[in-house]
């Protein structure tokens, strides 16, 4: 009895999340009419689908107990090199796509192999990164670049139809086919559980022989990656490149996997979790939007108050756990 | 018993650290279905010899033979595919995982590219059966005691197929009915014809379980006996051993008369649970008291129970007849009381500060950070004491990571001496410092005791005790056993017997 | 002599500022000429003192949090806040009397060191990884600057709002004396009390710490909220150049420059020893690296490529694994031994 309730515990901050967003959406539907529709749903993941991608990669990069503060420029960067090549160089989608997909996946080797190869803090290098991708975009051009393409003009105007008169979009097809190569990743490969493991105690992880090292570049690698993507799908979104695309967006993507029940400390936590985390930002935004009279900021201050709600309920269970371990 | 093939021998085993020489020719050999102790004091070098067995350190000098061949031990990994398993101390699993994972992490059972749980769980519950342990193993291991922990994190070494299974002090966390279960375990093991080195600080077990035995001291090798063999008190002086000649420079304290001293601290039916039974406890102003007592016999617990770094959960402290039970260091400060940790690594030196500020510190503390000690009066200070316990290299600037040993304890007790406490605790002071500076914080006991001040010491040198203390208190599976007044006939081997009590 | 000076701690990253400001002397021969004007000094040296006061503020508050292993993410957020607080409370001032900059002055001050307490609270008694504990605020603490900004850019006419980050004094610009009232308060109070000794011992080795009687908690504490007061000046002086409130902008990424500062100064990530000049070297290598991108015509965004490029080389360099591949490990023991020197030399 005692065991199972412990369990419940540990996935305490999950299910809050969940409950948290229904009780969000279910205040909005009562609240405003026009709220509860499955269209205002869907569009959660249409406006929010790049950030579901970033956060699919954040959520590893955290459970193995490090961070990874470049996400924002890297999608500037991404959308930066999209941008230029299509519009500048003139290349087709099929090299711009590719080429714009490795600037987040070498920056994110090159840092996972930084952390690793010479020790150095996750929060320090990838800051370096932040600079540095962002940096870059500027160095591309100072100024947005519209872009006026077939392939992207269709990509971003595509909506998908589903029963009820409801559609989607491309992007959200992206994005749930990440999540779903992503919760295998987790779940059913070594790869995943050696980052569970890791997260848990590094040098425990060691000392059974998992193969530490390789598995954190390749984390690194895979949330870089992710935020390629993302910035493509951004990009899709805004149809331009610009330097300061998505500015912040990193606290908005470590806000949404720790709102998701994702353990900060690593270890503990859920992709699933960090995309009903990213669809509570989108609702608070949803909620003022149709509010009218609130402004944006009330965003900020809302996930702040979010954050610190979930830190506090993290930091009980830890204690919690480890005066168990001590009465043990 | 018919004679047998060791299945590993270890000869000539050398490791040296920076500055130290870890191990110098160790053996140890191990046979089939036999469980082997591995005995030896704090820094004897068992942690190190498993290290090198598990590959986690290379060795500098000797030879490791598996099967008759000759093997070189790379990393972990490469010690489990050789089948050498081993579970530590703390148990190293990740118990954010479930059961079945933590058994299976790092050799996976895979189908169809996936990772087949149900087969896994399937095999975890059938391997824990063999254990006699039937759970859910689908659960977080965190949800399980650390005594079930350490049957799963057994149970991962076996599956390995392992030949060699090393258990590193997996009793110091359980209860006597998770031991006993633990022992059937291993009796089962045995007779399936594993071999076992098995590491713990409990005689009684050694007595209960083990077949044959290698004590180790200082790093080098004391001797390979059978257990039954050696009784319990030959055992004790192997593993501690006498530095005689060394210390007759140091008078030898008798018990004296002490109904009129003034007491200073009283503790009545002190505890911790899972740390030290309740215990009472005096201590009289210009007394030494040597606590005797093995590793984990709950000698260091007592101490940190007195200076207010863990704070008990039962019985009351007095101080001078004034009941204070301390829940921080400070408080004990304040009420003059200093402690010198056995970790001098972790718990006494602040490595990035020069000798000066470590010497400083304590007292600085007292004083609050408002009534700062001028920088001149700190390098008079500092001064002084370098001179007096002949601190080298004598550069107060010095940063205190950059001395040896032995001259980092000279500065640990500066920083007490500095507060001129009414009570100084002592924690293995002498542990790992040469022969000069033992005898000189030896002698330095003394004085201090001859100016009325209490001291509690802490040793594994019987020698050292006997000689220093008016009064001995003898420790033992953490309890405090017995207390003997220090007089002529009181000899090592009184004292050794009843810290191996059980005879 | 000559071998004490290079040993300094000081020696590398004064070096690093002369270099950028010849480099800056080779484009525009006038560079370090100084002028008087209007019985002002003006030139580009007394600039980036003027422009770089926010920044080495907001480091002299970030030194000590990094002495004690921690880490403020909120001093960016923390600047919107007091600068939103102190503009907002004068904008409608009715009279160019000195109540209203005063009432301004103490309320953006107390609220700065107040939110620096809360996230001193959160990491010293809740035990919240600092990294954490303070990201909260970097989030929440902008929009709650948006909110007392309304979101706009609210311009203050109220002059004398602008004498504390725009007004003069014996011919050098008033913000050059807050940051060396606020230096001389951080040194007087670290080095001339037992609290510098207490920093860095509780960054150093917090067990033995609290075994040797330190309350480390409350020097934690401590250390917080004087980073909050240090941003909230910042704030205050950011929003008095401009004579206005941004909440969106004012103080945008200030913490990862304050971090970069602390770095570069000789403080390490890992806690310990603190260079309080040192961080103040640092504050003004960033600030003239940011002049001379300007001043010799590369567009100014690539300022962060720069950045970047720094704080690599400057973590790669304290990294052990890096320094024994790359020098080898001879040399790793004798640069070991030198930066040990170095640490007695200056502290």
């Amino acid at each position: 009895m005692i065991n199972r309730l412990s369990i419940d515990y540990k996935q305490l901050p999950l299910i809050a999340t969940i409950a948290l967003f229904v009780l969000m959406f279910s205040f909005g539907s009562l609240r405003y009419t026009g709220f509860f529709s499955t269209q205002v749903f869907l569009n959660l993941f249409i406006d929010n689908a790049f950030l579901i991608v970033v956060a699919v990669g954040m959520t590893f990069v955290i459970l193995s107990g490090g961070i990874d503060l470049s996400v924002g420029s890297v999608i500037a960067l991404t959308s930066m090199v999209a941008a230029s090549l299509t519009m500048e160089a003139q290349l087709s989608p099929v090299i711009v796509v590719p080429i714009s997909l490795l600037v987040g996946t070498v920056l994110g080797m090159v840092q996972g192999s930084l952390i690793h190869f010479y020790n150095l803090q996750p929060f320090i290098v990838t800051l370096a990164g932040m600079f540095l991708a962002r940096g870059l975009s500027y160095v591309i051009s100072v100024e947005t670049i519209a872009i006026e393409h077939p392939f992207f003009s269709y990509m971003a105007s595509t909506q998908i139809p589903l029963p009820g008169g409801t559609f989607i979009s491309i992007s959200v097809v992206i994005a749930i086919i990440i999540v779903i190569i992503a919760i295998f990743l987790g779940h059913f490969t070594k790869f995943g559980r050696t980052i569970y493991a890791i997260g848990g105690s590094e040098q425990s992880a060691m000392l059974m022989g998992l193969p530490v090292g390789r598995t954190k570049v390749l984390i690194y690698t895979l949330s870089g990656f992710c935020a390629s993507l993302a910035g493509l799908i951004f990009t899709f979104y805004m149809l331009s490149g610009y330097g300061l695309h998505a500015n912040g967006m990193e606290l908005d993507t470590i806000a949404a996997v720790v709102i998701g029940g994702t353990l900060l400390t690593g270890g503990a936590g859920y992709v699933a979790g960090s995309v009903v985390g990213v669809l509570i930002l989108g609702i608070i935004q949803t909620i003022i939007v149709f509010e009218g009279t609130l402004s944006s900021w009330w965003t900020k201050i809302a996930i702040g108050v979010l954050l610190f709600l979930f830190i506090v309920l993290q930091r009980i269970i830890v204690i919690r756990s480890e005066k168990k371990q001590a009465k043990e | 018993m018919p004679e047998r093939q060791p299945r590993l021998v270890m000869e000539n085993i050398v490791k040296e650290f920076p500055g130290v020489r870890a191990l110098s020719n160790v053996q140890l050999s191990l046979y089939p279905g036999e469980v082997h102790a591995l005995m030896g004091e704090n820094g004897a070098g068992k942690s190190t010899l498993i290290k090198v067995l598990t590959g986690v350190y290379s060795i500098d000098n000797g030879s490791v033979v598996l099967d008759g061949k000759t093997v070189h031990i790379k990393n972990p990994q490469d010690a489990q595919e050789k089948g050498i398993s081993t579970v530590y101390q703390e148990v190293n699993l990740c118990t954010n995982l479930s059961v079945t994972e933590n058994i299976f992490i790092g050799r996976e059972i895979k189908k169809h590219g996936r990772l087949a749980w149900k087969e896994m769980h399937k095999r975890a519950e059938a391997l824990l059966a063999s254990l006699q342990l039937k759970i859910d193993v689908t659960k977080l291991l965190s949800s399980y005691s650390v005594a079930i922990q350490q049957m799963v994190a057994i149970a991962r070494a076996l599956n390995v197929s392992a030949q060699i299974l090393i258990l590193d002090e997996p009793t110091s966390s359980l209860d006597r009915d998770e031991v006993k279960q633990l022992f059937s375990v291993i009796r089962k093991l045995k007779k399936d014809g594993l071999a076992i080195v098995f590491v713990s600080h409990f005689l009684d077990q050694i007595y209960e379980i083990t077949d044959r035995l290698t004590v180790l001291r200082n790093g080098e090798w004391i001797g390979e006996y059978m257990t039954e063999e050696l009784d319990r008190v030959d055992l004790v002086s192997k593993m501690i051993g006498k530095e005689l000649q060394e210390l007759e420079a140091v008078t030898k304290n008798v018990s004296h008369e002490s109904a009129e001293r003034e007491t200073f601290l009283t503790a009545d039916q002190v505890g911790l649970k899972g740390k030290i039974h309740p215990f009472n406890f005096d201590l009289k102003k210009g007394e030494i008291v040597g606590f005797a007592g093995l590793l984990g016999s709950g000698r260091t617990e007592i101490a940190r129970l007195l200076f207010g770094a863990d704070k008990a959960d039962q019985g009351t402290i007095k101080i001078k007849g004034e009941k204070l039970n301390f829940s921080s260091p400070r408080q004990a400060i304040v009420n003059n009381i200093g402690f010198c940790s056995e970790d001098r690594k972790a718990e006494g030196i602040i490595p990035e500060l020069t000798v000066r500020e470590n010497i400083i510190l304590a007292i600085q503390s007292v004083n609050g950070w408002f009534r700062y000690i001028s920088k001149t009066k700190q390098t008079k200070i500092a001064d002084e004491y370098i001179e007096l316990l002949n601190i080298s290299p004598a550069n107060p600037e010095q940063l205190i990571k950059n001395l040896s040993g032995g001259n980092q304890q000279k500065v640990m007790l500066a920083r007490w001496l500095v507060t001129d406490p009414e009570l100084l605790i002592l924690d293995e002071p002498t542990r790992g410092i040469d022969i000069g500076a033992k005898t000189e914080i030896m002698k330095l006991m003394t004085e201090l005791s001859q100016k009325n001040k209490a001291i509690l010491f802490i040793s594994s040198e019987l020698e050292e005790i006997l000689r220093t203390s008016h009064r001995i208190a003898v420790l033992r599976d953490r309890k405090k056993v017995s207390e003997y007044q220090n007089q002529k006939g009181l000899t090592q081997q009184e004292l050794m017997k009843e810290m191996a009590g059980g005879m | 002599m000559g071998k004490s000076i290079m040993r300094s701690r000081l020696f590398w990253p004064i070096m690093v500022l002369i270099l950028i400001l010849l480099i800056n002397l080779f484009f525009d021969s006038s560079f370090l000429s100084i002028e008087v004007r209007n019985g002002r000094l003006t030139g580009s040296i007394i600039d980036i003192l003027n422009r770089g006061a926010p920044l080495m503020l907001i480091s002299i508050g970030m030194t000590l949090v990094i002495a004690t292993k921690g880490i403020d993410l909120s001093v960016g957020s923390v600047i919107a806040m007091s600068g939103a607080i102190g503009a907002m409370s004068v904008a409608n001032a009715e009279t160019d009397g000195l109540g209203p900059l005063f009432t301004a002055i103490a309320l953006a001050l107390v609220i700065s060191t107040l939110v620096g307490g809360w996230n001193g609270l959160l990491v010293s008694r809740i035990g919240v990884q600092p990294i954490v504990a303070t990201l909260i605020l970097m989030v929440a603490g902008r929009g709650v600057a948006q909110l007392i900004t309304g979101g706009q850019i609210t311009t203050v006419y109220y002059d004398p709002y602008n004498f504390i980050g725009g007004g003069y004094l014996l011919a050098l610009p008033f913000s050059v004396f807050i940051v060396a009232f606020v230096l001389l308060l951080a040194v007087l109070i670290t080095r001339k009390t037992a609290l510098g000794l207490f920093i860095e011992s509780v960054g150093s080795n917090p067990d033995a710490s609290r075994l040797a009687g330190i309350n480390s908690k409350n020097i934690m504490l401590m250390v917080y909220l004087f980073s909050g007061f240090c941003a909230g000046v910042g704030g205050l002086i950011l929003s008095s150049n401009v004579m206005s409130a941004d909440g969106n902008n004012a103080g945008l990424w200030f913490e990862l420059d304050a971090i970069l500062a602390v770095v570069i100064g000789g403080t390490s990530l890992m806690g310990g020893r603190f260079y309080l000049m040192g961080t103040i070297i640092g504050a003004l290598i960033i600030q003239s690296l940011t002049t001379t991108i300007y001043s010799i015509g590369v567009p100014a965004e690539t300022n962060l490529v720069v950045k970047a490029v720094v704080v690599l080389i400057v973590c790669l360099l304290q990294s052990p694994e890096f320094r024994s591949k790359v020098f080898g490990t001879g040399k790793l023991k004798k640069t070991k031994e030198q930066k040990e020197s170095e640490g007695v030399t200056l502290s």
